[in-house]
């Protein structure tokens, strides 16, 4: 009882914290756990960026941005703990990078009027922003990846895959089901066989999977990974020799530490993704003489330039962009969770405020709307040279079939208004 | 001096038999359960509901259940994630086909389903015993997992195989749901620990409770008096999965809201009901209080103090906190090898004597 009062007594204390008058971007982050080795990159590509803003323009449009950063572990239970810890301390948006925590959060955030920002992650029909009015996914989603990934294998076939057999290995949880729908459709259209093969957390024993892959010799492997059991899988493929070129992950199975455990048998791995590699890009001299050189870069610092990193970067630098965003259109420098919500959904990328960014070239272009919150739904396909370390792009974006997809949103964000009673509406 | 017997007489087989005979005990009681359900729904907030109390009494609940499996009737469970996932599945199922319903009788239906799987998965526990039950527990963990997995009517088919909470209300107030007040629904859940804490504090005394423990300390000799070793065994099994089942239904409906199996029920679950009621006490009500109340405020405490307190960085003090939390724990059984409820006990027997002890 004694412990309880003492908890209580601290945890007001510092619950109720201070009224700020900055911009509060809470980091639900992941350092530990059984996730931690994609989760770090993410989180420091993340605070980097936001670091910079804040010591080379002093904040957006002058307003110092706070972050702060909650330990997840990845973990649901605690995800509700930073969402409550920090919602309170005036959080505009919320990225928590993990499927499961988003989820949770969807309906929550939106009766709290929250936005979150699910890059490349969590519900695909969030895409329906009539339906999910707080949620944003783009720029683009799992259905698209799965979209894309059959498009590039009809490419590498000259638009023809009928009997051929695509095998799916997923992470056994909402994450590495969302696919399956898609790739289901995609298969009846154009006439090639699905092989699912899920694997439980977290994914280290996979060799039935593999034995089964080996046995019924699919042409392509997909693969719906996250975490320790990326390495497996790709260590296991190339224990039994799978042809790397005919394996391609979606853009959560496409880090370096997916495939540098593997070492040269992982030449030839494909993964897709909406963002480029690599440290080649004008930001990073900015990021050099703002953040690292002045010794506040975030984490050991070893991160830079890897996949995750700059997909923290691309996280980070799409929310301060829609709280610029947010405060063109609500004329005030002072913007709350509700404007902040504006500005992603107004928010447009376009080649040149990229390139002002220094970001030239590094996504794709989109433009959301409220009928559209997951932006243009583009993808590049990657290919790991493990001569050099490097992931190369082999191809340009390539637009997802919306014909398809958007048929199974309408479809899927239907069924969650009708069992929700949300009334679909652009306000 | 203040805590004593002298003076406290009792007239009456009621009065003799009371939980709390001492009067000090018995004010401390009740003046606890007045501010818990008085006092403290008026001074809560989102956070401390969400972060603190929910998971906490909802724990208890779990530690109770499997506290009158392992603690009272010895048959060493490992299971209880598994059985908590049938509670949340069975209210999600229930709550979505009789929508009219109240909810909390859904709870209780749930506890009831739960209590069915719970039998059945004990049967083997007439058999085997020990360490070798343990592992057939953790065979129902695993393949009830696997089966919510598996099967999509569970999760009414949805694409990603998660289910979620709709909006259900009681007596008008929401109880699930993502509007729910903080008051409701810790009032919601406060209704269900003191209910379960009460049946289980009158069953453990009474002459099912005594069969229970008479198996517990040794299973031929109570035997030979007479306790059938099917009903002591199987109705621990009904009563424990009740309690375990009520829990993995609040957890699900009124704490996250959105679960997946996986996830929420893995095997780490089990574990961690385990070492509340390890930590907490074997064979008590009161333990498993204190063993939940450890193991849910400790790492909220520790992360309040380290990274909100003292500013560290958020990874560090995780690791921190799994140390000190492991340390504690080795500390605590090294020193109280009975748990917390022990120390309890003593304290009580020492205030008893105190200031003049022999």
């Amino acid at each position: 009882m004694k412990l309880k009062l003492a908890t209580l007594a601290l945890g007001t204390a510092l619950a109720a914290g201070p009224a700020m008058a900055e911009l509060v971007f809470p980091s639900l982050s992941y350092r530990t756990g059984p996730y931690a080795a994609n989760g770090i990159p993410f989180a420091d590509g993340y605070a980097d960026y936001l670091t910079l803003v804040n010591e080379r323009d002093g904040g957006i449009g002058g307003e110092k941005i706070n972050m702060i950063e909650c330990e997840t572990g990845y973990n649901t239970e605690k995800g509700v703990e930073c969402y409550e810890s920090t919602k309170s301390q005036g959080a505009l948006v919320y990225q928590p990078l993990s499927t499961g925590i988003t989820y949770q959060l969807i309906p929550k955030a939106t009766a709290d009027g929250i936005p979150i920002h699910s890059l490349g992650y969590g519900r695909t029909s969030a895409k329906n922003g009539k339906v999910f009015s707080h949620v944003f996914n783009y720029p683009a989603n799992y259905w698209d990846g799965a979209s894309i990934a059959v498009k590039h294998l009809l490419d590498e076939n000259g638009g023809d895959l009928s009997s051929k057999t695509i095998a799916l290995i997923y992470h056994n949880s909402a994450y590495g089901k969302e696919p399956i729908r898609t790739l289901e459709e995609l298969s009846e259209k154009h006439n090639f066989d699905l092989t699912l093969l899920p694997v439980d957390h977290p994914g280290q024993e996979q060799k039935s999977q593999w034995l089964q892959i080996r046995r019924e010799k699919p042409d392509y492997v997909l693969m719906w990974g996250w975490g320790v059991m990326n390495q497996v899988a790709i260590q296991e493929a190339a224990n039994i020799r799978y042809p790397m070129d005919q394996f391609i992950g979606i853009w959560w199975s496409g880090s370096e530490n997916d495939v540098k455990p593997a070492g040269k048998a992982a030449d030839g791995y494909k993964a897709l993704n909406f963002h480029a590699p690599g440290d080649d890009f004008a930001v990073y001299d900015a990021l050099e003489e703002h953040v690292w050189s002045a010794g506040k870069g975030a984490g050991a610092g070893d991160q830079k330039g890897t996949v995750l990193y700059n997909r923290g970067l691309y996280a980070a630098m799409l929310a301060v962009e829609a709280a610029r965003k947010a405060q063109e259109i609500h004329g005030t420098m002072q913007i709350d969770a509700s404007m902040m919500r504006d500005g992603l959904e107004q928010l447009s990328m376009t080649e040149a405020k990229m390139e002002e960014l220094g970001l030239k070239d590094f996504g794709p272009t989109f433009e959301a709307s409220c009928e559209n919150h997951g932006g243009s739904g583009k993808a590049a396909v990657n290919q790991w040279d493990a001569e050099s370390g490097t992931w190369e792009v082999i191809t340009d974006y390539i637009q997802s079939d919306q014909e398809v997809l958007d048929a199974l949103i309408e479809e899927d964000s239907a069924a969650y208004a009708a069992e929700n009673n949300i009334e679909q509406s652009c306000s | 001096m203040l805590y004593r017997e002298a003076g406290d007489f009792k007239t009456s087989y009621e009065a003799d038999g009371q939980t709390f005979p001492i009067r000090l005990d018995r004010r401390g009681y009740y003046a606890i359960l007045v501010m818990a359900l008085a006092v403290v729904p008026f001074v809560l907030n989102d956070y401390w509901v969400n972060a603190v109390f929910l998971p906490f009494l909802i724990y208890a609940i779990a530690a109770l259940g499997l506290n009158i499996l392992t603690g009272y009737c010895g048959q060493v469970s490992l299971g209880t994630g598994g059985f908590m996932a049938v509670g949340a599945y069975s209210v999600y199922k229930l709550m979505t086909a009789f929508p009219e319903i109240s909810i909390a009788i859904h709870v209780v239906l749930a506890g009831l389903i739960t209590a069915l799987v719970g039998v059945l998965f004990g049967l083997p526990s007439l058999r085997i015993k020990g360490f070798y039950l343990a592992v057939a527990t953790l065979a129902a963990q695993f393949f009830l997992v696997w089966l919510f997995n598996r099967v999509p009517w569970f999760y009414n088919y949805s694409a990603s195989g998660q289910i979620s909470a709709p909006e259900r209300t009681l007596l008008g107030y929401r109880i699930t749901g993502p509007e729910t007040q903080a008051w409701a629904v810790y009032l919601f859940c406060l209704v269900f620990l003191v209910a379960s804490a009460w049946i289980a504090r009158n069953l453990t005394r009474g002459s099912v409770g005594r069969k229970w423990m008479a198996i517990r300390d040794m299973d031929i000799a109570a035997e030979i008096i007479g306790v059938n070793p099917l009903t002591a065994k199987l109705s621990a099994f009904a009563v424990s999965s009740f309690f375990v089942g009520i829990s993995g239904a609040l957890f699900f409906a009124v704490y996250l809201g959105a679960v997946e199996v996986g996830e929420a029920f893995g095997i780490n679950k089990s574990f961690l009901v385990l070492f509340m009621i390890i930590i907490g006490g074997l064979g008590s009500i009161f333990g498993s209080f204190a063993g939940a109340a450890f193991m849910v405020l400790m790492p909220v405490f520790l992360k309040n103090v380290l990274v909100g307190g003292l500013g560290w960085p958020t990874d560090l003090a995780a690791h921190l906190e799994f140390m000190i939390v492991g340390a504690l724990i080795i500390l605590f059984l090294v020193l109280e090898p009975h748990g917390l409820a022990q120390l309890w006990r003593m304290t009580k027997e020492k205030l008893r004597l105190w200031p003049f002890p022999h």
